[in-house]
């Protein structure tokens, strides 16, 4: 009986008013997540204390590192360890975490982190929203790669994004980010939790067979490995170098191309499967205002205020930011008048817009370095200004 | 001609073969270089101990001392510069039915680690932490480290070491570490016996091991490899029970060797059952 009653206290099924931090993890908890290594850091801390309270109540573990290189080792090593693992942070320790979610990457590890950012460079504004780590979510950690990060615009959605990034990562068997802001993170809204029976989950392919011999990074077709986690009698190797399928280190350009090829091509190859916008008013759009996380909410305004005052604009909200649409971008590129990128930095997705659209309609930004939103009257004068521009 | 290595038809079986990866050998330790002692050591001291193989786990960071974990024929993580701590924290917690063994380097553990290193010990995580010690960086050719002499003279200390280095036994017991050695590689049968202790003791417990680096330390510091093991036969004194602060290291006045510290205390998975799950 003590199962069932774990289960039931991990999903709280009901109507809530919640933060968006806190509903981050309860749909941490409800996708299965039962390890944390956390780090206080403003303004994810919440997210950290839920997590603390909740977790042992379901069997789940919570443990305070001593820093956030800390929490993201601990957090790799949990999910070798066989059990979902997260860890939640913003700007300065998201820069902290880099070499480990390399690390990550490299070894092909389930994880989720969250980033609830916040206004920078350096200790910038902690108590103030920004968008500005998403080149930093894409490139941060050294060498190529491919990352999902996903981008929740409310309290509602970051529950269920949560949940989701879970699913890709062990599905995809690697770390994949949920891109939140202070924003999203601090505000409180209805947060509705279904029942747990219609939470979908995913816990990662598992290998099956012979232990003698096994090799922890023999692919199929789609490129993912099956898992096997330590304690299990694999007696893998699992390293941080460049490796063969063995596990083993292969210091040559050849075994390099063919590691970091199939890395990669576990998200290139299923670029569809990954990617995830939402079009708001975008089939007769003219301008087309692409946004995420906090900043659709302001853009979802301005196109309503937009189509009041005659002009057809749209949204393209990017669900996943990275991987980006890129598809979607050049097929708007060949119909609309121009786009609008609006986010809370000095141009990062905008640059992703700019190079989509490869000068067949402009591009502009609406942004600023962070520590308030947007208003949605700064937007709907780009959007009047592209309007007449090339009207 | 007859295989030399061949004895009644088969080749002989090395005793630990079962234990090592023998598809990666040759290693890539310097020849004169104590690491493979040491590990040879770590892993009669795993079969020894009888802890379940398959449920034990060894993990390193970077260096040459870091590369342990890829020869070991047991689940095993070679991790980040300095990681190889927390990232055993994860995995013990989020299973605490594995045996966590961190084999790594004096500049991994105490340098890019030390954090990691003192707040394991104070949390009494249960683990054991083998440190190589060789007193310097030589998997990038000799640097200083936290642990070389003072006036000692590495690649970036070409004029003598002005820095003091720490006392890792006195470090591990001031941090809280319940269990403290410090041994040398030519006391394989103590390390062993430490280690089989470490693994069937519950509780953060650490070893120091002192291993010459003649490629790199001692060429620079007029130690020609057999002179090390000579300080190591010559100017070592056992002396278990004593307190860690008096477990001194001075290669001219004398090293303190023995077992230091051996005490119960609860792990953090015991304090974190008591207080957080209550039935």
């Amino acid at each position: 009986m003590k199962g069932n009653s774990m289960a039931d206290a991990a999903v709280l099924t009901g109507e809530h008013f919640m933060t968006g931090d806190v509903a981050c993890a309860e749909g941490a908890i409800a996708a299965g997540c039962r390890f944390f290594a956390g780090y206080p850091i403003t303004p994810a801390t919440e997210v950290a204390e839920h997590t603390a309270a909740r977790l042992p109540d379901v069997g789940g573990t919570y443990i305070q590192m001593e820093d956030e290189i800390a929490a993201m080792a601990a957090v790799l090593g949990g999910s070798w360890a066989g059990v979902k693992s997260m860890t939640a942070t913003s700007g300065p320790g998201f820069s902290l975490m880099m070499e480990n979610i390399g690390l990550g990457l490299c070894t092909e590890t389930p994880c989720v982190i969250v980033n609830v950012q916040r206004g920078g460079p350096s200790t910038g504004l902690p108590t103030l929203g920004a968008q500005g780590d998403m080149m930093q979510a894409r490139w941060g950690s050294h060498g190529p790669y491919e990352i999902i990060a996903l981008a929740p615009m409310s309290p509602q959605e970051i529950f269920y994004q949560t949940i989701e990034a879970f699913n890709l990562s062990e599905i995809y068997r690697l770390p994949v980010l949920v891109m939140t802001d202070e924003i999203v993170g601090h505000m409180s809204e209805r947060v509705v939790i279904p029942d747990a029976k219609k939470i979908k989950t995913i816990f990662r392919k598992k290998p099956s067979g012979r232990r003698e011999g096994f090799k922890p990074f023999l692919a199929g077709p789609d490129g993912i490995a099956p898992m096997p986690v330590a304690g299990e009698g694999y007696r893998i190797h699992i390293t941080g170098l460049t490796h063969d399928e063995q596990g083993y280190p292969a210091m040559t350009a050849e075994a390099h191309a063919a590691m970091v090829s199939r890395i990669t091509g576990k998200i290139r190859n299923s670029l569809d499967a990954i990617t995830r916008t939402e079009a708001f008013m975008l089939d007769d759009a003219e301008i087309v205002i692409v946004s995420y996380g906090c900043s659709a909410r302001t853009a979802l305004a301005a196109v309503e205020d937009a189509r009041r005052a005659g002009i057809k604009a749209g949204m393209l909200r990017l669900i996943t930011v990275w991987p980006f649409p890129e598809k979607r971008i050049r097929e708007l590129a060949a119909r609309v008048r121009g786009f609008v990128t609006v986010e809370i930095n000095l141009g990062q997705v905008h640059l992703e817009v700019e190079r989509c659209a490869g000068g067949k309609a402009p591009a502009v930004l609406v942004g600023h370095a962070g520590g308030t939103i947007i208003s949605p009257e700064e937007v709907l004068q780009a959007v009047r200004e592209a309007f007449a521009h090339h009207g | 001609m007859a295989d030399p290595l061949k004895h009644h038809g088969r080749r002989p079986v090395h005793p630990l073969d079962d234990l090592l990866r023998t598809d990666r050998m040759p290693h890539i330790w310097c020849p004169g270089c104590g690491i493979g002692t040491a590990f040879s050591s770590c892993l009669q001291a795993i079969k020894a101990s009888g802890v379940a193989i398959d449920k034990t786990v060894m993990v390193s960071g970077i260096g040459c001392s870091g590369r342990g974990a890829g020869y070991a024929r047991m689940d095993s993580f070679h991790t980040t510069h300095g990681r190889a701590i927390p990232f055993a924290t994860g995995m013990k917690i989020a299973n605490p039915e594995l045996n966590l063994i961190v084999f790594s380097g004096d500049g991994d553990l105490f340098a890019i680690g030390g954090n990691h290193f003192i707040h394991a010990a104070r949390r009494n995580i249960d683990m054991t932490v083998i440190c190589i010690n060789n007193l310097n960086y030589g998997m990038t050719g000799g640097q200083v480290a936290a642990t070389t002499p003072y006036q000692a003279r590495t690649t970036t200390t070409p004029l003598g070491n002005p820095e003091t280095p720490f006392n890792l036994p006195f470090l591990a017991w001031a941090a809280g570490a319940t269990h403290v050695a410090r041994w040398t590689i030519l006391h394989t049968r103590d390390i062993k016996e430490s280690i089989v202790r470490c693994l069937q003791r519950k509780g953060f417990s650490f070893i120091e091991v002192l291993s010459p680096c003649p490629v790199n330390y001692g060429r620079r510091n007029r130690e020609k490899p057999l002179d090390t093991l000579a300080i190591y036969q010559n100017m070592t004194v056992i002396k278990n029970g004593v307190s860690p602060a008096d477990a001194t290291m001075d290669m001219k006045k004398g090293i303190v060797l023995g077992t230091f510290i051996d005490e119960d205390r609860p792990t953090w998975q015991d304090m974190y059952d008591r207080l957080y799950r209550k039935e």
